[in-house]
């Protein structure tokens, strides 16, 4: 066995594995707080790598202006997708809301790729394409580079969580009336979350368009990032970090091995064994909090 | 003339029990069962084999959606994956020699086989976590498809139907194809309805009400959700087999991808969770919306009043397709169903309206 390979799968599985937990955060703080799982966050990726490019490329924008205009421009979009669509499904069956929420994903992926066209877009955030070698081993730098931005934006929403608008969350992630009943605005705390939810997307979209190019392919980032949220617990932000290394980990590692026996295409495989696994023996994930279901 | 309940009086509980205790109701169905039947005789072919017979089938699959979904409230976003082992299976029976007939029934059995394993997640999670395990499963599905070759025929190979015989009439042209759709749509029609009414159809609504509840009162939930399943995987098993045959004649994995998956979920909801008129709603509503709105904004392009680019044309499907499973959800969640009963009981009563019952 080659070391030197399995050790670039396993690093570079590892930053992989953190870009997906970028995506998935955006699904975990909307959960979290409202209960709602958005299958958007994939097309909501894909807008604000949209928007960046429309800001760079269209407006002529230096990359951190357009950068803080679609961060901008996606926590309004998250306030207004909480403020129309989701606030009217409140105590509707989850069926209705996960449909409601695929609906959103469909329409935005014929919005962006309709209005902008559907071919890829390239997406320059001045990352080095040389690739750094430590021994035998090459990392992608852009892939480092993603995976420090999405440690950051985890260990700041959970720095997040401890200050004052950060608690009011908590409390209502905890329970709705309870909030209620002492003066947080449920309505206002769930808007925030999606907006943040918005923001984070706006990271993601920007690291993974200028991996992949902007195209409607970003949208289905949800499928690892549904992985990565499932592993780690639908409500637990640590989850989103030590799932999101498992994930990426796995999603590398066994497919550098086992693709070329089989043919090709095991990563979607190796992510859905692990959705089916983690439901299958441990349903809330490794941190989430336990469903206790009344009767 | 319209006070159509009139004259309605139950006296026996067979004429209760009826599928249609209205007459009203009867007379319809007649008509449009007549219609169907007699729609070679006025259609143009091409309406024929690319907008009903389309329809009927993959009304005959949301109905067998809407068995699990609607009626026995077990989520499932994978059932294009069902339907994908029922189609390859007929097509590999019906290669190695087996009648049409007995090829059908094998697609169904093998789909329910597997589906129970769908199932298998039911008797454990429900709710969002079925939704994302049966998610899965159709990934697992369509891998296996796809890089089996005994069952795929190799990577990126479509696999054609063989010509075959049904009932000694051979399935070849269009009032045959289209005649072997409708009479399985019709058959699933009628064994929804009567599910519906059945103690069984009792048994899977009180184990979608609460399962608990369920229970309680004796009925066994690890044995129909597990029926649900089976039953529902059955039909939607022979229903891609049917797709296969008349519809499609060469299968590609692509054609019973995730996006399908939710394509038929779509149907069931726009159509109205756990009813049979929805799910042919639904169905003709999912299928031929986005083609229409498409054409009518062409129209307004080309007649110059609208300017459109043919990149936006070409994503116009996709944005009303998923404008219209929002729309649905947010202002008439009980979906095409109810709005055709708000109807059938503004009329069944017509003019009197403070009889309404």
């Amino acid at each position: 066995m080659d070391i030197g390979y399995f050790l670039e799968l396993l690093i570079n599985g590892a930053l992989t594995g953190l870009m997906y937990s970028l995506v998935a955060l955006g699904i975990v703080l909307i959960y979290k707080s409202s209960g709602v799982p958005n299958l958007a966050q994939g097309a909501m990726v894909m807008i604000s790598a949209y928007l960046i490019w429309v800001g760079v490329s269209l407006a002529g924008l230096p990359m951190i202006v357009a950068l803080a205009l679609a961060v901008v421009g996606m926590f309004l979009f998250g306030l207004l997708a909480e403020r129309l669509l989701l606030r009217k499904m409140v105590g509707q069956p989850i069926i209705m809301i996960v449909m409601l929420t695929l609906g959103l994903e469909i329409f935005l992926r014929g919005l962006g790729p309709g209005l902008l066209g559907a071919a890829p877009k390239s997406l320059d955030l001045g990352i080095d394409l040389m690739p750094i070698i430590i021994g035998e081993v090459f990392i992608n730098r852009a892939y480092l580079v993603g995976a420090v931005v999405a440690v950051v934006m985890i260990v700041l929403s959970l720095l997040f969580f401890r200050t004052r608008l950060g608690t009011k969350l908590r409390a209502v992630s905890d329970d709705h009336v309870s909030s209620w009943s002492v003066g947080i605005s449920v309505e206002r705390a769930i808007g925030i979350s999606w907006g943040l939810a918005g923001a984070s997307a706006v990271a993601a979209g920007a690291l993974w368009g200028s991996v992949q190019g902007v195209d409607w392919t970003l949208s289905m980032l949800l499928f690892p990032a549904v992985a990565v949220v499932i592993l780690g617990g639908l409500d637990s932000i640590y989850g989103v970090l030590v799932a999101g290394l498992i994930v990426g980990i796995l999603g590398s590692v066994i497919p550098g091995y086992v693709d070329p026996i089989v043919g090709g295409g095991t990563r979607d495989v190796v992510t859905s064994l692990i959705i089916l696994l983690t439901i299958i023996f441990r349903p809330h994930g490794m941190f989430g909090r336990e469903d206790i279901e009344r009767v | 003339m319209f006070y159509r309940l009139s004259g309605v009086h139950h006296t026996r509980y067979e004429t209760a029990r009826r599928i249609w205790p209205v007459p009203a109701d009867r007379r319809m169905v007649y008509l449009v069962l007549a219609l169907a039947v007699a729609a070679p005789l006025y259609m143009s072919d091409l309406y024929l084999t690319s907008y009903m017979l389309p329809w009927l089938i993959w009304s005959a699959a949301a109905l067998s959606l809407t068995l699990l979904m609607g009626i026995a409230g077990q989520l499932h976003f994978g059932f294009a994956a069902v339907m994908a082992i029922g189609a390859y299976t007929s097509i590999h029976l019906t290669r190695a020699g087996v009648p049409l007939e007995l090829a059908l029934i094998g697609a169904g059995l093998v789909a329910a086989g597997i589906g129970c394993i769908f199932g298998a997640a039911a008797l454990r999670v429900k709710g969002l976590y079925l939704v994302m395990a049966t998610l899965a499963m159709q990934y697992l599905v369509d891998w296996t498809i796809i890089n089996v070759p005994a069952i795929s025929g190799g990577a990126q190979a479509t696999l054609s139907t063989p010509s075959v015989t049904f009932l000694f009439v051979p399935l070849r042209g269009d009032t045959a194809l289209y005649y072997g759709a409708l009479l399985w749509a019709v058959i699933v029609t009628m064994l929804v309805l009567n599910i519906k009414r059945t103690s069984f159809g009792r048994a899977l609504v009180a184990i979608r009400d609460k399962d608990f509840a369920a229970a309680v009162i004796g009925v066994n939930p690890f044995k129909y959700k597990l029926l649900a399943f089976f039953t529902s995987s059955f039909l939607g098993g022979v229903s891609g087999a049917v797709l296969a045959f008349c519809y499609y004649q060469a299968v590609t994995p692509e054609q019973f991808g995730f996006n399908v998956s939710i394509q038929l979920v779509a149907m069931v909801l726009v159509g109205g969770l756990g009813s049979v008129i929805g799910a042919y709603l639904g169905a003709g509503f999912v299928l031929l919306m986005p083609i229409v709105l498409t054409n009518v904004v062409a129209y307004m392009a080309i007649a110059g009043w609208l300017s459109v680019s043919s990149n936006l044309l070409a994503h116009i499907p996709l944005m009303v397709y998923g404008g219209l499973i929002v729309g649905f959800i947010l202002f008439e969640p009980l979906g095409l169903a109810k709005i055709y009963d708000n109807v059938r009981k503004y009329f069944l009563v017509w003019p009197f309206r403070h009889t309404q019952s």
